[in-house]
C-alpha cells in the first residue's frame, strides 16, 4: 500500500541564499525514507512544480549518511536580494515551500 | 594559549542586529578562551561604507559599544579573546571605540588590534569583470559604493601572535574569524588543508549564532524548541585534530541537536564537497554528525584542498530606494476589496503619473512569499495589500507611498492601517583579484 503525505511529515529543510541562488537542504526524519526521497524529489521534479519561480539551472546534492539532499537552484530568487520585489527577497520562506509537495510513501 | 588540549569557542553574534543577552551570559558562565561575534552581510558593508562616508568616524557596527561595554569585562576576567568583524568598513576607527570604551571601564594594559586591508577600491577600476552579470564595472554604470576583498585566517595570526585581546576587523570571510584563533592555538600550518577544512566546518557551523541552537529551526508539532524566547549561542570545543563538540550553556533555551547541526551544516553551502574561503577548499561531504548526550553533538569527518589562488570581493553599488506601502481590509469581502485596491495603484501609477518601473502588488493573507510559485487555496477575511517599487528617484518613491495612502478615501470601502517606508537599496556584485595584491595590516593600539 501506497499513500501520499506532505513532505513536512517525513522531512524537514533549511533555506539559504546567495546572489540571486538558492538552497534547500532537505533532511529525511527517518533514513527510510531516504530512497523515497531520492526517487520523488528530483531537480526535474522541483523545475515542473515551481516553473515561474526557477528560472535556472536546479541541481542536487546527496548526502546519504546524513539523510540529506541539497537543492542548488540558480535565479530562484525573482533577482536576488538585490532586485526582487517579494517581501522575503532572501527566499528563507523557500524551505516550506519544498516541504509543501506531495510525496508517495510505503506504508 | 599554550597548546592547549581542547579550545573552546563562542559565539557572541551572528549576524549584525544579533541579540546581546546570549553573548553576555556566554562571556560570563561558558569559560571561553575565544568568543567571536560576526556582524557583516554584504548590505550591511555598503551601508558602513555610506555612514563613513558621511562621517569619518562612522562606518563600524552601531552595537559595537554596547557589545563591548557589556562583554569587556567579563572577557578580561576571564581571560578570553574576542575576535569580531565589528568594524566593518572602518575597523580603525572602531579599534579606537574599543580603546575608549576599555578606558572608561578601567580596563588598562588591554591590546586592541585594528585589521585593515579588506578595502580594495582603489584596485579596482572601470575595465574590472563582474563575472556573475557578465560586465565590468564601467558597463554597469552604477555608483560604485565600496569594494572589500574576503581576508583569511591568516591576516588575523599576525594580531593574535602580537598578544591582542580583541581583534577588529572589516570584510573577513565567516568561518575565517574561528579558523584564525584554533590556527593559532594549534600551530596548524596554512597549507595543512585537512586541518584548515575541519577548523573551517566548525566556523561554517558556528557563525550564525542561534541557528545551530534552536534558531531558525522550530516548526511547532514538528520541530519543537524548548525556551526559544531565551535560546542561547552555542559553544565548540575543538580539539587539536579539528574534531570538535558543538554544545550550549545548560541553562539557556534552545537546543543542540543532530537536527540542528544537520540544517546549519548545508546553509548556504553549495556544492559541499567544495566550500570555498580564502583559508581552503573545505570538503563537507563526508562530515559525520552524531548526539553524544543531550545537547553535545560530536562532528567530525571535514576534509580539506588548497585554497584558491584569487580572493573573493564584493562590489557594492547605489541601488536607489525600495519603496512598499501597505494597507488592510478585513471582514468579508476582504480579499476581493484589497484585490481592487491593488488594482487601482497599478492602474493610476501606470496610467496617471507615467510609472514604468516594476511594481510588485501582494496580497498578504491570500498570496504574497509564495506567489511566482504556488497558489494556496485561501478564504482569508483579513488581507493587507501591499505595493513596492524600485524608484530612480526620491519623487518616484514617495508617489508609490501618496497613492496608497489616498486609497483611505478614494479606494475600496473600510481600508486602514496605511505604513509607507522609502528604503535605500543597495547591490552588490561579486569580483576576484590575485591575492598577492590584497595587503592585509594589523595596527595595534594599548589601553
Amino acid at each position: 500500500m501506497t499513500r501520499r503525505v506532505m513532505l513536512r511529515e517525513i522531512a524537514h529543510a533549511r533555506a539559504g541564499d546567495k546572489g540571486n541562488r538558492s538552497n534547500v537542504a532537505v533532511y529525511v526524519y527517518e533514513q527510510r525514507h531516504y530512497l523515497t526521497l531520492k526517487a520523488q524529489l528530483t531537480p526535474a521534479r522541483l523545475r515542473a512544480e515551481f516553473p515561474r519561480l526557477l528560472e535556472g539551472k536546479v541541481q542536487r546534492f546527496e548526502l546519504e549518511q546524513l539523510g540529506a539532499f541539497n537543492f542548488v537552484m540558480d535565479q530562484a530568487l525573482e533577482g536576488g536580494v538585490n532586485e526582487s520585489l517579494n517581501l522575503d527577497s532572501h527566499g528563507k520562506s523557500w524551505s516550506f515551500l519544498l516541504l509543501g509537495l506531495e510525496i508517495e510513501i510505503e506504508d | 594559549m599554550a597548546s592547549p588540549e581542547v579550545l573552546r569557542l563562542g559565539t557572541g553574534a551572528g549576524f549584525s542586529a544579533d541579540r546581546l543577552d546570549p553573548a553576555v551570559e556566554l562571556a560570563a558562565k561558558g569559560e571561553l578562551d575565544v568568543i567571536v561575534f560576526e556582524c557583516i552581510g554584504e548590505r550591511t558593508l555598503a551601508f558602513g561604507h555610506r555612514d563613513r562616508m558621511a562621517d569619518p568616524m562612522a562606518g563600524y557596527n552601531p552595537l559595537l559599544e554596547r557589545r563591548l561595554r557589556a562583554v569587556l569585562p567579563l572577557c578580561v576576567r576571564h581571560g578570553t579573546r574576542l575576535i569580531t568583524n565589528m568594524g566593518v568598513a572602518n575597523p580603525r576607527g572602531a579599534a579606537e571605540k574599543a580603546a575608549a570604551v576599555a578606558r572608561e571601564l578601567g580596563l588598562r594594559g588591554l591590546r586592541i588590534a585594528a585589521l585593515e586591508g579588506d578595502d580594495v577600491s582603489a584596485l579596482l577600476g572601470d575595465d574590472t569583470p563582474l563575472p556573475e552579470s557578465e560586465v565590468t564595472i564601467g558597463e554597469g554604470g552604477r555608483r560604485m559604493v565600496g569594494a572589500n576583498a574576503y581576508l583569511g585566517a591568516d591576516a588575523i595570526l599576525p594580531a593574535l601572535e602580537a598578544g591582542a585581546d580583541v581583534v577588529i576587523t572589516g570584510r573577513v570571510a565567516d568561518p575565517s574569524l574561528f579558523l584564525a584563533p584554533l590556527r593559532y592555538a594549534f600551530g596548524w600550518a596554512e597549507d595543512d588543508w585537512p586541518a584548515l577544512g575541519a577548523g573551517t566546518l566548525v566556523g561554517h557551523l558556528m557563525e550564525c549564532a542561534a541557528q545551530i541552537t534552536g534558531g531558525y529551526f522550530a516548526d511547532p508539532g514538528y520541530k519543537d524548541v524548548p525556551g526559544l524566547a531565551r535560546v542561547g549561542f552555542p559553544i565548540a570545543e575543538v580539539g587539536a585534530d579539528g574534531r570538535a563538540v558543538i554544545t550550549k550553556l545548560a541553562d539557556a533555551g534552545g537546543l543542540v541537536s543532530e537536527r540542528t547541526v544537520k540544517e546549519q551544516l548545508l546553509y548556504e553551502v553549495h556544492d559541499p564537497a567544495r566550500y570555498v574561503t580564502p583559508d581552503v577548499v573545505a570538503d563537507f561531504s563526508r562530515v559525520e554528525i552524531r548526539e553524544e548526550s543531550k545537547d553535545r553533538v560530536r562532528v567530525s569527518g571535514a576534509g580539506g584542498r588548497p585554497r584558491p589562488e584569487q580572493l573573493k570581493v564584493t562590489v557594492a553599488f547605489d541601488g536607489g530606494l525600495l519603496a512598499e506601502a501597505a494597507v488592510s481590509y478585513a471582514g468579508p469581502g476582504a480579499a476581493a476589496r484589497a484585490e481592487l485596491a491593488g488594482q487601482i495603484v497599478k492602474e493610476r501609477m501606470v496610467g496617471v503619473h507615467g510609472c514604468n518601473a516594476p511594481l510588485r502588488i501582494d496580497l498578504i493573507g491570500v498570496s504574497s512569499l509564495h506567489a511566482a510559485a504556488r497558489a494556496y487555496p485561501s478564504n482569508a477575511q483579513d488581507v493587507r495589500m501591499r505595493a513596492a517599487l524600485r524608484a530612480s528617484s526620491r519623487e518616484q518613491a514617495e508617489l508609490l507611498l501618496w497613492e496608497v495612502e489616498a486609497l483611505l478615501c478614494c479606494g475600496p470601502a473600510g481600508g486602514g492601517g496605511y505604513r509607507g517606508q522609502i528604503t535605500p537599496s543597495v547591490i552588490t556584485q561579486s569580483a576576484y583579484l590575485d591575492r598577492d595584491l590584497v595587503r592585509p595590516q594589523i595596527e595595534i593600539i594599548e589601553t
